[in-house]
């Protein structure tokens, strides 16, 4: 475990998230550093999108806690971004037909105070804050690589450019921490050494970084922690050398027969209620293979 | 005329450069069938000026031949510039051959909706002269030979650099021209529909043609580099309107449009930009217009009191604000379709509340059915807005007078949705109506926000509903229905927005005019408006969802797909015209 003496931007306590009489997930602590890149993974239907949820307020937890910087957070996804945590979805999630520098305008939500009445009266402060909130974002899209394409309309950007403008709008929030839910899915070796350089370039700005993958390369390469979560508990958490190496994650990934092994239908009952729960909103979990891609992407 | 077939030529002869002889001969042919139309228009079409619009003047065309005139002249000087005529090519920016096919086919229309309409109304062929035949023969040609020609269309052709006088020259032109359209529609003849059925055809066929011919886009380039000359120009335009109508009816027809083309732009803040279905907005333009017939010193108010205009405008506006609030503020926390049907529900129950607030049925406040009449006529810094006044000459009468009043709270409306909608707030809006859950993730609080928008499209029209009640000068429940055969009704401005594009500001202004001219200029589709919307909407959904006017979003889109498709759009060579893809 990495030694920090600082006190944990993310600290969760207890979590529990039950939909009817199905627990999601049980009773996750995780503590997040500054500075840290902390890895989440696990099978599909583990629970850690549904973590992710609880952590950004668009579940309310059965029980536990999330505090930042030491301040418990309300279950509301506005005021857990204005708290600074944000957050990329795992299927994207942009404003298809806003322009990309629209849609980073939309991160800067949080950060600007500007109400209707100083929109319609247009002084001098709206004028100076809409200039201010621009700049920023033309900086967010210069660091990921999108700033020629400010005007183009998100919906036609690639797939690969869309995942990196949902983290630039993210990134606008100005967060202490950033969620990211697979940011890697359905990218190609070369679009993922990208991302994994991206997300060092963040924590290097100083934001810790909480990342859900499949891609095991791209775990172990980038996180200092890696915990990984099966049937919605919590089973290991450690460097990625302790975890790679622990029994009970190759038997969780590859299935070795042992007793009450996490079976196809727990997890899909577990997909089925988490989709349920949103309404349809969150999409749970990719339909991709847990194992780990060994594509050689150099 | 003579429009002798020419025959399939199987030889594919499109060379880069040359357009084939017989597209040239087709075209040289289109001319002449312009010009043939043209001519015949000199003809008498009757022999009784008991069809509308004199059509038995020899030398002398009127009535429905000038459309026909017009449009003849239109497909000749398009046949010219496909010709390649020095100094006409700037017509045709984006290829020729559509835009002449459907010039033709608008004339082609035009006067044979004349001829038919003549035998039909006069009973029998037999009321046709020559030229009627002649006409319906010769803008037949034109039909066919366009046909044959080959598909050209191109990319839009990179335009000439003008000096900045000229392009501003242009724009003013075009408004000149747009209201010169506009008035010509408005003043047609109310007695008969045929006038303007064939206005519409024409119109019609004639605005496609411009959009294929790459006209509109070049203008839109304009108007967007011009932003503030355009401004001002549609504000002139729209501010001498009253001045030019010979009768008070007519500027009647401008201030009913102008308020409910306001009204429209108000709840475009809150369908298209914010994504929420109002299906109740005509209330909020009852309550304003109730409050301020209340509070007008009218002597059917209950309330005894007199307030200025200004303060009577504010009134509407607040009651409507707190009004909206009410409605929004426990419905606005759930998300899909429940605020489309409270707000349903809200329109049916302010219509049904005014009418039991008449004492009887509950305490006595509206009058009931009969509403509130005799609201007196507005005085404005003792301007009294019900006598005539002379401007230069020129005499405004009432209607004028609201017309301008109206127009002043259209341009306020105007401004509060260009600047709300851009700006921070606005973005929010949009982020909602794109995706709520991503939106609450970017920090944006869902409820807060859309209350604002709802709120204030609440206000903007009480602020309208306000201004209609003094303009209208009586108030009355039965103006306030879900759907209905006359605007005002929820129905209308749901369409108007839907038709003339969402989340923009010309489209609700040009869709209310639609909908509320069309029906005004044709008595028999009034007992049909609703299955006319429907018809229309219909339509509109399968051709063009966007609406008429596409918003900026959409429109940047299409830019877009121009830029990154066709990357060799600008490097096509002027000369090439002829070149189609279709013949090679």
């Amino acid at each position: 475990m990495t030694t920090t003496t600082t006190s944990p931007v993310l600290t969760a306590t207890g979590v529990t998230m039950r939909f009817g009489g199905l627990t999601a997930v049980q009773a996750v602590d995780l503590d997040v550093h500054p500075g840290e890149i902390v890895g989440l993974i696990g099978p599909n239907g583990a629970g850690k999108t549904t973590f992710f949820n609880c952590l950004t307020g668009l579940y309310v937890p059965t029980e536990g806690s999330v505090a930042y910087r030491g301040t418990v957070l309300p279950p509301k996804p506005h005021l857990v971004t204005q708290a600074g945590i944000a957050r990329t979805f795992q299927n994207i999630r942009l404003f298809a037909n806003m322009t990309v520098l629209e849609n980073v305008l939309v991160g800067r939500h949080t950060r600007t105070k500007e109400g209707l009445w100083s929109a319609l009266l247009r002084g001098p402060g709206f004028k100076r804050a809409e200039t201010a909130s621009k700049a920023r974002a033309m900086e967010l899209l210069e660091f990921t690589g999108l700033a020629d394409k400010a005007d183009h309309l998100s919906r036609n950007l690639p797939y690969g450019e869309q995942r990196k403008l949902e983290i630039a709008r993210a990134l606008a929030s100005d967060p202490g921490l950033l969620l990211l839910d697979e940011p890697t899915a359905g990218m190609n070796p070369q679009e993922t050494r990208a991302t994994e350089e991206l997300v060092f370039a963040i924590r290097d700005l100083g934001t810790a970084v909480l990342v859900i993958e499949h891609d095991m390369r791209f775990i172990f390469n980038l996180c200092d922690r890696v915990a990984v979560l099966v049937q919605g508990q919590k089973l290991v958490e450690g460097t990625s050398e302790t975890v790679q190496s622990d029994e009970r994650v190759i038997a969780a990934y590859l299935g070795t027969p042992f007793e009450g092994a996490p079976g196809a239908e727990e997890a899909a009952e577990v997909e089925a209620a988490e989709s349920g729960a949103t309404g349809g909103a969150t999409q749970d979990e990719a339909q991709r293979g847990p194992t780990a891609r060994t594509e050689d992407g150099q | 005329m003579t429009t002798d077939k020419t025959q399939p030529t199987s030889v594919p002869t499109a060379e880069a450069g040359a357009p084939a002889p017989r597209t040239t001969l087709l075209r040289a042919l289109t001319a002449a069938g312009g010009a043939a139309a043209v001519v015949s228009t000199f003809l008498a079409w009757t022999w009784t000026a008991e069809f509308p619009g004199d059509l038995t003047v020899y030398g002398y065309p009127g009535g429905l031949q000038l459309l026909t005139l017009v449009l003849g002249i239109a497909t000749g000087v398009f046949a010219l510039a496909a010709l390649d005529l020095k100094g006409l090519r700037w017509l045709t920016p984006s290829g020729s051959t559509q835009a002449l096919r459907l010039l033709a086919l608008g004339t082609f229309a035009v006067t044979w909706f004349t001829v038919i309409a003549i035998a039909v109304d006069l009973d029998g062929l037999v009321n046709l002269e020559p030229g009627g035949w002649i006409a319906a023969v010769v803008t037949a040609a034109p039909v066919a030979t366009t046909f044959l020609l080959p598909d050209d269309s191109r990319p839009l052709r990179r335009p000439k650099e003008l000096p900045s006088w000229a392009e501003i020259l242009i724009i003013a032109a075009v408004f000149a021209i747009g209201l010169y359209v506009v008035n010509y529609g408005i003043q047609t003849d109310a007695d008969h529909p045929e006038p303007f059925l064939g206005y519409l055809i024409a119109v019609g066929f004639a605005a496609v043609a411009l959009v294929k011919a790459g006209l509109i886009s070049r203008i839109s380039e304009l108007t967007t580099s011009y932003r503030s000359v355009t401004l001002v120009a549609a504000l002139i335009t729209a501010i001498v309107f009253p001045f030019f109508q010979d009768k008070s009816s007519f500027t009647e027809l401008g201030v009913n449009i102008a308020i409910f083309a306001t009204v429209a732009l108000g709840l475009n803040i809150v369908v298209g930009l914010a994504g929420l279905l109002d299906l109740g907005y005509v209330a909020f333009l009852g309550v304003g217009a109730y409050t301020a017939a209340l509070v007008s010193g009218s002597t059917a108010s209950t309330i005894d009191v007199k307030f200025p205009f200004w303060a009577a405008v504010i009134t509407g506006g607040v009651v409507s604000l707190i009004f909206g609030v009410v409605i929004g503020a426990p419905t606005l926390r759930l998300r899909g379709d429940y605020l489309a049907i409270v707000t349903l529900g809200f329109g049916e129950i302010f219509r049904l509340a005014m009418l039991n607030l008449d004492g009887t049925s509950g305490p006595s406040v509206t009058n009931g059915p009969d509403g509130i009449p005799n609201i007196p006529p507005l005085e404005i810094f003792g301007f009294n807005f019900n006598d005539d006044h002379s401007v230069g000459g020129v005499t405004l009468d009432s209607n004028g007078n609201y017309y301008l009043l109206m127009l002043l709270v259209t341009v306020v409306v105007v401004l509060i949705f260009s600047r709300a909608g851009n700006s921070r707030i606005g973005r929010a809006w949009v982020a909602i109506r794109e995706d709520e859950t991503a939106a609450t993730a970017m920090g944006i609080n869902g409820f807060r926000v859309k209350l604002i928008a709802f709120a204030l499209g609440a206000t903007l029209a009480g602020v309208a509903g306000a201004v209609w009640a003094h303009f209208q000068s009586t108030v009355v429940p039965e103006q306030y229905v879900f759907a209905g055969p006359v605007p005002p009704n929820s129905t209308f401005l749901v369409a108007a927005v839907i038709l003339g594009g969402m989340g923009t500001i010309g489209g609700p202004l040009l869709g209310a005019t639609l909908l509320y001219l069309i029906p005004k200029k044709l008595e028999f589709l009034q007992d049909y408006q609703l299955l006319a919307f429907g018809i229309a909407l219909i339509l509109l959904m399968r051709f063009r969802p966007e609406g008429i006017v596409p918003n900026r979003r959409q429109q940047l889109e299409y830019h877009e797909t121009g830029q990154l498709d066709v990357p060799g759009a600008t490097g096509l060579k002027d000369g090439a015209v002829g070149v189609t893809k279709a013949e090679a």
